[in-house]
């Protein structure tokens, strides 16, 4: 058997970290399957609750946006399934969001007790956060059937922007979550960012609202872009994507991504001592 | 087979914290607002950048390692021994890659599987089973290692019938042994292990040390950290100690397990004197000081094997009470009581009536008779079959030395006395020998 020879050094960047993550890919399995049979174990109100969230407040928008301001929907797709085109969405990134920034502070005894790429912890979290989606999606189904709103073609591409929903959440999700063990009163900050980046992104309305000369400053939200190719992709020829704001978003979600990663990897060292 | 498998070199760990300074005489608000608004905006970058904030004007590092080198063969069993704060822990950390070292470097050569805790990441409302697969994972094992003992761990447990009740439900005897059986069956080449081994009952507790001396003998390299030195001297063969950071001394167990009680004792004299304020007792009868005293008559700490251990303890009686005694116990370092002795053997128990004044009861305790180590004195004062005045748990304690091996034969002897007994040897034909004093 070949034998591995590990070297501690202090500043090392272990060039096994990303085969380390591999190594405990199982670990990663293990702790999602975890988090959610604890989850689902606990109360049947966790299955009620991942499906009744995102529908109420589907349900309040649409009131309060679609009938009370009168804004327009895209094209002639009923104001309920654009909302909830986006709630799908925005509530994968706000829940990975709230959760992740705990899974650290949760696993403390984990992380004080034994090795393993910490990565492994908040990112197991969104596999949860992705189980609540895929609920979502059932309710979505439901909205498309009682609308009699046939699924275009461009629906295939769903799972390219669910990933990219997912990538979107990762890097803020790692880079809060790493703020978070320093600073653990960060958390009372993510219920703030949640509940206003709710509004600051076209959840209750379509993008088309934001006059023309904002967009591309307001494609700098990440989520514009996902939230977009999302309708796109449910809504079919009903919504169209603007290009570079689009283009613009994938930016951002490369960058917050590259920052929540390399900010992790540098303080995660530190996280035994801190926590 | 004594190929390195761990080498430390200049090994150092170093936290820091923050202090407030004094300040000068003189405080510009001007200054404090410039201060602040200065550091109000590094905070913030620092903030963003992850960087820690110290609370505090200075600074200071705290070496919790400092200069450590070793080398660990493979299938060595070495024991890591020190008090509290010393630095164990924060080596085992290092070295099982939970935290990162602030200086030097190590070098671990095969797989190591680190154990400072049994049950790290049991979740109470998972089942029996659901929970060895976590715990599995978690310390490293793959499932279908799991899988292969899972048989072998749930016996190892005996929680057989339980196994898919959520472990909430267990007793804690039930979650620890468990938790123990799933870290048993782990397989690594490199095995460190801190102070888990202090959990569970007596019974439990032995059953775990003769696991790991199954892993020491399979050939696998253990490091141990303990504070139970008899489970040191009897895993590992080699132990380091560690005071403030440092390696202090790295050979033999024994020597080494020896040297750190020693170095334990100094820091009780043979006195405790209780001043009016805080003098055990009641409003008849005050304890006033507990005294070991050697035959020179000093007070003492150490004592040859041989020189018998006074005990005096002074009371004063305030009021007349009847049927008063005193009654000491003599303990050992894993708590087995060698004996109990009071003061009503030498007077008779019936009622008589004890004057107000100072008083010092006396009892020796005869040399040759504890074995040597460690022993820990409990003292009551006590009206016999009625109630209790005083009692003081491990108030005092004192370290038996050996003086050169008696009777020829060197290194300690079993058992927890170790009495001079009077041997003869009769020759059956008929010639006589001279019997033989036990020679000291």
């Amino acid at each position: 058997m070949q034998e591995q020879v590990l070297i501690l050094e202090p500043g090392r960047t272990e060039k096994n970290y990303w085969m380390d993550l591999w190594r405990f890919r199982e670990l990663f399995l293990i702790l999602a399957w975890r988090d959610l049979a604890v989850r689902y174990k606990q109360t049947i109100i966790g299955v009620l609750w991942a499906l009744l969230r995102p529908f109420l407040t589907m349900v309040v928008f649409t009131v309060i946006f679609g009938r009370v301001a009168k804004l327009p929907s895209e094209g002639d797709a009923p104001y309920a399934l654009m909302v909830f085109a986006a709630m799908l969405p925005w509530t994968l990134f706000a829940t990975s969001l709230s959760d992740a920034s705990n899974s650290l502070i949760g696993n403390a005894n984990l992380i004080s007790k034994v090795y393993f790429p910490r990565l492994i912890v908040p990112t197991a979290t969104i596999v949860t956060a992705l189980v609540d989606f895929l609920i979502g999606v059932v309710i979505l189904v439901g909205l498309m059937g009682f609308y009699h709103y046939p699924p275009s073609p461009s629906i295939v591409l769903l799972p390219a922007f669910i990933l990219l929903a997912l990538l979107a959440s990762l890097g803020p999700s790692l880079w809060i979550t790493a703020l978070n063990v320093k600073y653990r009163d960060f958390r009372y900050v993510i219920p703030f960012l949640v509940t206003f980046g709710l509004y600051i992104s076209p959840v209750g309305f379509s993008s088309s609202v934001i006059p023309e000369q904002w967009r591309l400053l307001y494609s700098l939200n990440p989520m514009v872009g996902v939230i977009a190719g999302f309708r796109w992709c449910i809504l079919g020829g009903n919504s169209s994507i603007y290009w570079p704001g689009f283009a613009l978003s994938l930016v951002v979600v490369a960058f917050f991504l590259g920052l929540g990663v390399s900010q992790f990897r540098k303080m995660e060292k530190t996280f035994a001592d801190l926590i | 087979m004594s190929d390195v498998v761990i080498r430390a070199e200049n090994l150092g760990k170093k936290y820091v914290i923050g202090h407030q300074a004094e300040t000068g005489r003189y405080v510009a608000l001007r200054d404090v607002l410039m201060q602040n608004a200065r550091g109000l905006w590094y905070k913030t970058r620092d903030l963003a950048l992850g960087k820690p904030i110290i609370q505090g004007d200075t600074q200071e590092e705290i070496w919790a390692l400092r200069d450590v080198s070793f080398e660990i063969r493979r299938g060595e069993a070495v024991g890591i021994i020190g008090r509290n704060g010393a630095g164990k822990s924060t080596l085992l950390k290092i070295l099982s890659r939970i935290t990162e070292p602030s200086a030097g470097r190590v070098t671990i050569k095969g797989r190591v599987a680190s154990l400072l805790e049994v049950g790290t990441g049991f979740h109470p409302e998972l089942t029996g089973r659901e929970n060895i697969y976590l715990n599995g994972a978690i310390l490293g094992m793959t499932r279908q290692e799991v899988k292969r003992k899972f048989d072998e761990i749930v016996a190892f447990a005996e929680v057989e019938k339980f196994l898919d009740t959520p472990v909430k439900r267990y007793s804690s005897g039930m979650y620890v042994r468990l938790a123990f059986a799933v870290a048993a069956h782990l397989e690594p080449e490199i095995l460190l292990v801190d102070e888990v081994l202090a959990v569970g009952d007596a019974q439990f507790q032995k059953k775990c040390l003769g696991k790991m001396g199954d892993v020491a003998r399979e050939g696998r390299t253990v490091l141990f950290v303990s504070h139970n030195m008899e489970a040191i001297r009897r895993l590992c063969p080699r132990a380091m100690l560690i005071a403030d950071g440092h390696i202090l001394l790295d050979g033999s167990s024994e020597a080494l397990v020896s040297a750190y009680l020693s170095g334990a004792r100094e820091r009780k004299p043979g006195i405790q004197a209780y001043d009016d304020s805080s003098a055990p007792g009641d409003n008849c009868v005050r304890l006033r000081a507990i005294r070991l005293v050697n035959e020179a008559g000093d007070v003492a700490t150490i004592f040859r094997i041989n020189e018998s251990v006074s005990v005096e303890i002074q009371f004063t009686v305030l009021r007349p009470i009847s049927n008063f005694h005193t009654h000491i116990r003599v303990i050992t370092r894993d708590e087995i009581i060698v004996f109990g002795s009071g003061s009503w053997d030498d007077e008779p128990m019936e009622n008589y009536l004890r004057l107000p004044g100072r008083y010092t009861a006396r009892c020796a305790i005869p040399g040759n008779l504890l074995n040597r180590g460690r022993y820990y004195l409990t003292v009551t004062g006590t009206i016999p079959n009625a109630r209790y005045i005083f009692v003081e748990e491990n108030v005092l304690d004192w370290e038996i030395v050996e003086v050169g091996g008696a009777g020829g034969i060197i290194g300690p002897r079993p058992g927890i006395i170790r009495p001079l007994i009077k041997w003869g040897i009769l020759s059956s034909d008929g010639n006589q020998d001279e019997i033989k004093e036990g020679v000291r």
